[in-house]
């Protein structure tokens, strides 16, 4: 069996995403214990500049117009073309907005098995296991990594993406590109997130709220005590889309990733898409009447009380003694 | 347009999940189902969409009876028609054999547009939409959060990281991914739901489980041992509030009325 291990690198506007370089990392681990090098795969047009500091061994690079930007038509029939000549041991995407739409159309098209929403690989002397991290973070599947070739979607973990960058450049070899059909996606544009509202990435201080926040009106209270804590209000994605606050204040995988001092996370019950967006914070409080929600693993402060409850409590003693 | 919305019951996070003797799965005595979220707004995509432009909806919902209160709640909202699959399979079938199974239902439906939710959080196998869409030979996109419908092709918002946008184009028929609906999915009255199962059918179709199946095979399943936890609190909510505040109060960070 081939032990290479194969990494479908994601890039947007001229950039690798950062989820790209944190599969580099992993791939390095499974390709250690295999045996194998790591190959990264990179579809674009007059951007081989992009492979320079990837940690792999091998890029492929395959150079056609059609690549400028990503298109599941012809990214599919890459990764057909190239895996099923290849047949490395394991293929990782990112799970996200790119490799999502990639990965299980790719299992079906090759009739290979994936493993969906991976969060660790579990690498001992006689096994390679995954680790999935499924129900909002409530519950750990762990299996044997599939065979013949494993394609894999993971979460971001606890693997640095510093891992994946390298400072000296991999072998880069040009791919012959097949004939692609007519595809049959088209990007009309790209559109730039609104502006206009605070930078939450700024924010030295956030109160953020999740579904535990029942009722719109309940937003005012929060926004009452932000205000007096001298904080900026953000939110989980329910509250967003509800149309309670607007994208500019997502925080996580689909919005924005934040490090402020204060983390207050108020009803949110910690799903891995959202604790992506918070771990660089310097203190996370999370406030739950779940006393097992995942919040608790990553906050430093928790308590499992009444978010409403401890709103008002909170309001109502700031004002008879204000601090400051 | 002829829209088919197939939807998945997945267990309610809300309620205590209990792992079966088994060890490998989740105790279906034990087990509340719910509309998968992200399904949800699939529904409400399909409605906005019927409300512009005179769409047809179809709701799939697979074998349980569960499903009938979430299909008569679709019905209530706007849905045309719904649709029950039953046959002998295993309650906890992963997205490869669903959507093996939708396969032939779907395509004897001929639908210009298929809207599945995003993702579902017990995906261990991949994606529905995605599946479903390379099944039937359709193009896919996901992170979807906005639809318009044109003649023969629909022009997309794809989400990226960051609150990037994609304005993309797809040929008709196709699969889309729905994160999230342009609008919040509605809210119905249950007088409405039970005016619905008074006048709304539910038709079923029988078919018969595939026998091939991708999915990775599960050795353990485990609530997630914390690494690390959190120091608590303990108190109601006035005692963690004056305990927070000395907290905050503590941090430099923390200026009062800060503009």
């Amino acid at each position: 069996m081939n032990k290479d291990i194969f990494v479908a690198i994601e890039h947007l506007r001229d950039e690798v995403a950062n989820i790209s370089y944190m599969m580099l990392a992993a791939a390095r681990m499974l390709a250690n214990h295999t045996g194998g090098e790591v190959v990264a795969l990179l579809f674009g047009y007059q951007q081989e500049h992009l492979a320079e500091d990837l940690e792999a061994d091998s890029v492929w690079y395959t150079d056609h117009p059609a690549l400028a930007d990503f298109g599941p038509d012809t990214y599919l029939d890459l990764l057909e073309y190239q895996i099923q000549g290849a047949a490395p041991r394991a293929l990782l995407f990112g799970h996200s907005s790119i490799g999502m739409d990639l990965a299980s159309s790719l299992s079906a098209r090759l009739e290979l098995p994936l493993v969906s929403q991976c969060r660790d690989l579990v690498l001992k002397a006689d096994s390679a296991k995954f680790v999935c991290q499924i129900c909002g973070g409530k519950m750990m599947a762990e299996g044997y990594l599939p065979e013949p070739t494993a394609l894999i979607t993971m979460v971001p973990g606890d693997l640095s993406p510093e891992l994946g960058r390298s400072t000296k450049a991999p072998q880069v070899y040009r791919q012959t590109v097949p004939e692609f059909g007519e595809s049959r996606f088209t990007v009309r544009q790209y559109v730039e997130p609104d502006t206009a509202d605070i930078d939450i990435t700024k924010e030295d201080f956030l109160v953020a709220v999740g579904r535990g926040l029942q009722n719109r009106d309940d937003l005012e209270l929060v926004e009452q005590l932000a205000t007096t804590l001298g904080a900026a209000v953000c939110a989980s994605r329910p509250i967003v889309d509800q149309g309670w606050l607007p994208t500019s204040r997502l925080i996580g995988k689909s919005g924005r990733i934040v490090k402020p001092k204060i983390y207050l996370a108020l009803g949110i019950s910690g799903a891995p898409e959202h604790v992506e967006g918070i771990t660089g914070s310097d203190l996370i409080i999370a406030i739950n009447t779940d006393p097992r929600a995942p919040i608790f693993e990553v906050a430093h402060l928790g308590a499992d009380v009444d978010m409403l409850d401890l709103v008002d409590e909170l309001n109502n003693q700031l004002e008879l003694a204000p601090v400051g | 347009m002829k829209i088919v919305v197939p939807i998945k019951l997945v267990p309610d996070l809300v309620e205590e999940l209990v792992i079966d003797e088994s060890g490998l799965k989740l105790d279906s005595f034990e087990l509340i189902l719910c509309l998968n979220e992200f399904d949800d707004h699939a529904i409400e995509q399909a409605i906005l969409l019927k409300e512009k432009d005179g769409s047809h909806v179809t709701i799939i919902a697979l074998g349980m009876e569960e499903a009938d209160e979430v299909l008569f709640t679709a019905a209530a909202k706007g849905a045309d028609e719904l649709l029950r699959i039953t046959g002998d399979f295993e309650d906890d079938l992963n997205n490869h054999s669903y959507a093996q199974i939708l396969k032939p239902v779907i395509a004897e439906l001929k639908p210009d547009l298929i809207l599945t939710g995003v993702q579902a959080h017990n995906d261990l196998d991949g994606q529905l939409g995605p599946l479903i869409a390379e099944y039937l030979g359709f193009p896919y996109v996901g992170y979807v959060g906005g639809v318009d419908s044109q003649i023969d092709e629909v022009t997309v918002h794809k989400e990226y990281p960051g609150g990037l946008v994609a304005e993309v184009s797809v040929k008709l028929p196709a699969v889309l991914g729905i994160q999230a609906a342009e609008m919040p999915p509605r809210y119905v009255a249950f007088s409405r739901i039970r005016q619905a199962r008074n006048t709304a059918t539910i038709k079923e179709q029988t078919v018969t489980s595939s026998e091939q199946d991708y999915g990775p095979s599960i050795n353990r399943l485990y609530h997630p041992k914390s690494r690390k936890r959190a120091k608590m609190i303990d108190g109601e909510a006035d005692v963690v509030a004056a305990q927070l505040l000395s907290i905050l109060q503590e941090r430099s960070s923390m200026q009062r009325g800060q503009s």
